[in-house]
């Protein structure tokens, strides 16, 4: 059987036996709602178009994020590169960062920028910089010594080695490095919302627990999810494998 | 007289400070147009002396100079092919080939170039293909154009063709003796086959190792196409082998 098949065989098991046990009432409704009321809730809110409003406002932040995080991990990472003084110095604290889930800092954000979106974005951008950074240090360390030397015998050196051979060469770590980063600032975008401010994503989730409506608490779940699935596996997973086979990994 | 070394001596200093002598009083003389290999035991300085012409590598001693001008830093003048492609895998044959060529034309100058160079080669119908469609022979003559793109007037091959099985090495001796033929090109070539060398070389620089000196300097004085006097490089062969004899037991008595 083809995997798409056990894929889609599974999702219809596990969804057939979510609406047996609330059908049996195996599980109170009001804990754990059927998937029929996760579906009128799902329809309802594209109706009233809350759930649309809140997956814009939250790309629209996850954009602004992101992109920043890319734009400063590629700098920081260039720079930690190529200088041993700047690696020994910012080199060593940015592993720690890296390991601080990007939501800790939630408390500093909310005091330095008030309690709106700003906060959120300097989460988002927290979230993706430094596994950026990283990953741009090991793609330009790990450039083969072979090309470097061949492009210097034809001429190429400084900038232009650098932007023609150092950085393309590294491009499948960019790739894996901006697939990282997207998956911190999306779940660092999540919390985010979930605990400051609206609208988007996390905050609905908020707003619906905080008035109990557990299927749409559910359906905002998922959703997550699903993005989360779609964006890694159907964009990013897919550049990264043209990339490693271009690229001749 | 085009390429000289005068007096090369290379040391490493390894990390408890001890110094390798990895060449010592290197001496040689070519001229324009020849052939040179370079043939000795694994380990006797040939990529050293070849990546210290490519300049790559700094001497720690010595003088080099081609066509008059001394040697310090890599150059376009001086082409090199190393035992691997080296070719960039995010750039098509074409792009590879046009690479060393950006800054001096433009861009449909620099095409037209790079046919011309792969069609030397023989591979024309790849131009928009990737390094990794292509086989390692065929990667190893893309890198060969590429070098001969930039018009260097010396050319610097370190076992270009060491990776690759007999029939498809026996093919490019070939092509790279009418390239040479053609291009009137000086080429060093580095090696350690003994019949490759004879094979394409004008003379042969035998070297020794530990420290890598040059033990002698042989003139191949037969006619090509070399095929037809399988006599005459039998000779030079056996002639060769005496002075590599020892130097390879050398190198195994070393290891032992
Ligand atoms: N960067 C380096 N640092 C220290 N030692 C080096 C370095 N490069 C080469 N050597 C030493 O120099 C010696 C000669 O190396 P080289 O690569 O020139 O040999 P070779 O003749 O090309 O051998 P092969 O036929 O195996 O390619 C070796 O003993 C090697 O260990
Ligand atoms: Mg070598």
């Amino acid at each position: 059987m083809k995997p798409i098949f056990k894929r889609i065989l599974f999702f219809v098991i596990l969804i057939g036996f979510w609406s047996l046990g609330s059908a049996l009432e195996w599980w109170s409704e009001i804990i754990f709602p059927s998937p029929l009321s996760v579906w009128q809730s799902f329809v309802s809110g594209i109706e009233d178009k809350t759930l649309i409003y809140g997956l814009i406002a939250s790309f629209r932040r996850l954009a602004i994020g992101l992109s920043i995080s890319l734009l400063l991990g590629t700098s920081i990472g260039i720079l930690i590169a190529k200088s041993k003084t700047a690696d020994d110095t910012i080199g060593s604290i940015l592993l720690a960062l890296q390991s601080v889930p990007s939501i800790v800092w939630l408390p500093l954000a909310i005091m330095w920028f008030g309690l709106n979106e700003k906060a959120v974005i300097f989460i988002v951008i927290l979230g993706g910089t430094f596994v950026m950074a990283l990953n741009i240090r090991t793609g330009i360390k790990n450039v083969p010594p072979l090309y470097i030397k061949a492009a210097r015998t034809m001429g190429a050196g400084g900038i232009d080695l650098f932007r023609r051979v150092i950085f393309p060469a590294s491009i499948p770590h960019v790739v894996t490095g901006s697939r990282l980063a997207w998956a911190f600032a999306w779940r660092a975008l999540m919390a985010g919302e979930l605990l400051s401010t609206g609208p988007g994503l996390g905050y609905t989730l908020r707003y619906a627990s905080d008035f109990g409506d557990m299927s749409l608490v559910i359906c905002v779940m998922i959703i997550i999810g699903v993005i989360g699935a779609i964006v890694d596996q159907l964009i990013f997973q897919r550049i990264e494998k043209n990339v490693a086979k271009r690229w001749g990994l | 007289m085009f390429l000289t070394i005068n007096d090369l001596n290379k040391q490493f200093i390894d990390q408890n400070d001890i110094t390798n002598t990895v060449l010592q009083d290197i001496n040689l003389n070519v001229e324009q147009g020849e052939f040179i290999s370079i043939l000795g035991p694994s380990g006797c300085g040939k990529s050293t002396l070849l990546s210290i012409v490519a300049g790559l590598t700094s001497a720690t001693s010595g003088q080099i100079n081609v066509d008059g001008h001394s040697i310090s830093k890599p150059g376009k003048d001086r082409g090199v092919v190393f035992q691997e492609p080296a070719l960039f895998p995010w750039l098509t044959v074409k792009e590879n080939v046009i690479f060393p060529l950006k800054k001096e034309m433009s861009k449909s100058e620099a095409i037209t170039h790079a046919k011309k160079y792969l069609k030397m080669v023989q591979l024309t119908n790849y131009l928009d293909h990737y390094p990794h469609e292509l086989s390692g022979g065929m990667q190893q003559r893309v890198a060969i154009a590429r070098a001969l793109a930039m018009d260097p007037t010396l050319l610097l091959m370190d076992e270009p063709f060491g990776a690759l099985d007999e029939q498809t090495r026996s093919r490019l001796h070939t092509q790279l003796e009418s390239i040479w033929r053609d291009t009137k090109k000086t080429i060093l070539f580095v090696t350690h086959s003994i019949t490759e060398s004879i094979k394409l070389s004008d003379r042969i620089i035998v070297m020794g190792t530990q420290p890598g000196v040059i033990l002698t300097d042989i003139k191949v004085d037969i006619p090509r196409p070399r095929e037809d006097h399988k006599q005459e490089m039998i000779e030079i062969e056996e002639h060769v082998m005496q002075y590599l004899k020892k130097e390879i037991d050398k190198v195994v008595s070393g290891e032992l």
